[in-house]
């Protein structure tokens, strides 16, 4: 039973290991210049727009990518949807290690990275970025207690176990809480650039079409990540869970959609979409990512197959990263001028950081009991 | 801070004296602001202007800020602690100016932005431009004092200055005031932030969190609740639940 766990790591040969290992010390090395030599020594970034891949992509995407964590605890949990419980932990996992990397990315982005203990004694309730920075510090702690069962199992430590237990349903009211307001707040972060930001994307309900785009990527990521880790670790693949989960990921899109859908045709008037600007370009095509899924589902719905729901969640996935750059990056160019691309620095240092994440996502399922041990005792679905 | 542009030679003393005041270095680009200029003076449309911090009266830099570390002063100056900052550069995302700037090449970096020679200001003198200004095209006053004089100046001189005080009250307003004889978004000045001031648009979505969160736990603490006790009663009916043989968590039991 114990081999089950083992995959890739242990039957396939160590072809792999090179290029990692060359990731790695290529990534030691740019750690080293961004510290040494400052910003400007390995990222595009200026004075003009002085956020860029790193805040775009590691910060928000990573938080909204991390979103699987809260709305599938909810649903076991609160919900009360026992038999996704074989997901929860591998979610939950890779939750806490993609908000370790947003903090890790965001080590790398701050000008003075030594100070990001500074909000907690340093306070300014006026700033959006220092209620995320509270929320998704709050939040890392909750992720670390609802994953610690898995390390305590493991240790036999069984007494803090139990009382771990025992919260675990103020935890995940908690983390609910702690996430609806950062992922909703990372969109009230850009409410106060109302002139800087392409009107595509400036409206009051960023906090509310940031939070819905969360949710629904949130169920996207974990019926990605099923999939990806049945073909690395051989697991069962728990269809009739991931078609469910597929379900919830639907209603989540059309929700967003009809707020964002009813938010442009107030605001902008869908006539006034199309000017051939880049901007309008990456609209669109953020649009297309949102919309696609659930033509595939509607398309499909009888014969929905596992294929379908992956791809869809494929989408949404896009759509939401495209989503967050769109905000971030390309709906501010004009406003600084179109004076950035990132450098293949600032892309390899992402690129970097996703595979440290990898490698201990991992060696954490190599090691510990992160998927369920009979993994072929699946419930039949009602 | 008045500073009237038709009065303006574009003699870029001011910007010199700002620089050896401020320590920032003899930068030989003077283009636009930077870590090395608080203030330019440039030419555009026939006229001589400069570019700096506005002062705001609600400055949008110190609402943003996670860390607090800019602060209005009673006398107007928005200063900046370089040892809170941990340089997430959020306040130049958000400074509808488009002021501050920071120090790229360094590995300790610190925003750069002109902070109204505060201690010259605190002691009761004036700012280095407006000091060294040989036409007082830079003049330092009370705020409503200087608003009084630019808005007779207009007056007086319709055909000169176009009918506009900026940063009387654009983005709510600003302690550093200007006149010009050419329309001010010809020199790039943003003429669209209207006069409410920015922060209160992230405010009015902070300021409900507190309901939020309690709106929202206890709705979900609520419908746990319900939920549970109905799953509960349900398996008290149906004898035990099989689920007891799983490894996993005891979420609901
Ligand atoms: S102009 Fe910008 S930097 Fe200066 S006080 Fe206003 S918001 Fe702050
Ligand atoms: S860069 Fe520094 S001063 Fe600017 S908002 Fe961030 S912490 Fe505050």
């Amino acid at each position: 039973m114990k081999s089950l766990h083992r995959g890739i790591i242990e039957e396939k040969p160590l072809y792999w290991i090179p290029p990692v290992a060359l990731v790695i010390l290529l990534g030691l090395f740019l750690t080293f210049k961004r510290y040494f030599y400052g910003l400007g020594s390995v990222t595009a970034l200026n004075d003009y727009q002085p956020w860029g891949l790193w805040v775009g992509f590691d910060v928000l995407c990573g938080v909204a990518l991390a979103a699987g964590g809260f709305v599938l605890t909810g649903i076991v949990h609160l919900l009360n949807f026992e038999r996704y419980k074989s997901v929860v932990r591998p979610t939950v996992l890779s939750a806490f290690l993609g908000y370790i990397l947003v903090s890790v990315g965001l080590l790398y982005d701050l000008g003075k990275p030594w100070n990001i203990w500074h909000p907690l004694v340093m306070w300014n309730p006026h700033s959006v970025m220092f209620e995320v920075a509270w929320c998704v510090m709050l939040y890392s702690t909750v992720l670390a207690l609802e994953f610690s069962p898995v390390v305590l199992e493991k240790l036999g430590s069984w007494r803090i176990l139990r009382i771990v237990r025992a919260l675990t349903l103020p935890m995940v009211i908690t983390g609910i809480l702690l996430s609806t307001l950062h992922q909703s707040s990372l969109g009230t972060v850009f409410l106060i650039v109302p002139k800087k930001l392409h009107h595509l994307w400036y409206t009051n309900l960023l906090p509310v079409h940031f939070f819905l785009s969360a949710v629904s990527v949130g169920f996207a990521m974990v019926i990605l990540e099923s999939f990806v880790s049945h073909h690395l670790f051989k697991k069962s693949l728990e269809t009739n869970v991931l078609l469910d989960l597929g379900q919830f990921m639907v209603v989540a899109l059309m929700l967003m959609l009809i707020v964002r859908i009813q938010d442009v045709s107030f605001k902008i008037g869908w006539k006034n979409v199309y000017d051939g600007t880049i901007e309008s370009w990456a609209f669109m095509t953020e649009m297309a990512c949102f919309v696609l899924p659930l033509l595939l589902v509607f398309i499909y719905r009888n014969r929905m197959k596992m294929g379908i729901i992956v791809l869809s969640a494929a989408f949404t996935m896009a759509g939401v990263v495209l989503n967050r750059l769109n905000v971030s990056i390309i709906g501010m160019a004009r406003s600084g001028g179109f004076r950035y691309f990132p450098s293949w620095e600032e892309f390899f240092l992402s690129f970097f950081l996703v595979t440290m994440g990898v490698l201990v996502f991992i060696l954490c399922v190599k090691f510990l009991p992160i998927f369920p041990e009979e993994p072929a005792e699946e419930k039949p679905a009602e | 801070m008045l500073i009237d542009f038709t009065e303006c030679i574009g003699c870029g003393e001011c910007v010199k004296a700002c620089q050896k005041q401020n320590k920032l270095g003899d930068n030989p680009s003077k283009d636009d602001l930077s870590s090395h200029n608080y203030t330019v003076v440039l030419k555009q449309e026939g006229i001589n202007y400069r570019k700096l911090c506005m002062h705001c009266q609600e400055p949008t830099c110190a609402s943003v800020c996670p860390v607090g570390a800019f602060t209005k002063t009673a006398l107007g100056p928005v200063i900046y602690d370089a040892d809170k900052c941990m340089g997430c550069r959020y306040c130049m995302m958000a400074c509808p100016f488009g002021v501050p700037r920071y120090q790229w090449d360094s590995a300790v970096p610190v925003i750069a932005k002109c902070i109204f020679c505060n201690e010259r200001v605190a002691a009761g003198g004036e700012t280095a431009c407006s000091w060294v200004c040989p036409m007082g095209a830079t003049r330092m006053g009370r705020r409503s004092d200087l608003l009084e004089i630019a808005r007779g100046r207009v007056e007086r001189h319709p055909d000169k200055y176009v009918n506009y005080i900026y940063g009387e009250t654009d983005a709510g307003g600003t302690s550093i005031l200007m006149l010009s004889s050419v329309p001010f978004d010809k020199l790039g000045f943003p003429m669209d932030l209207g006069a409410q001031p920015l922060p209160s648009l992230t405010w009015s979505v902070l300021s409900k969190i507190p309901s939020i969160v309690v709106t929202g736990g206890v709705l979900l603490g609520g419908l746990t609740w319900i939920i549970n006790r109905r799953i509960q009663l349900d398996s008290g009916a149906l004898v035990d639940p099989e689920d007891s043989s799983r490894p996993g968590k005891g979420g609901a039991k």
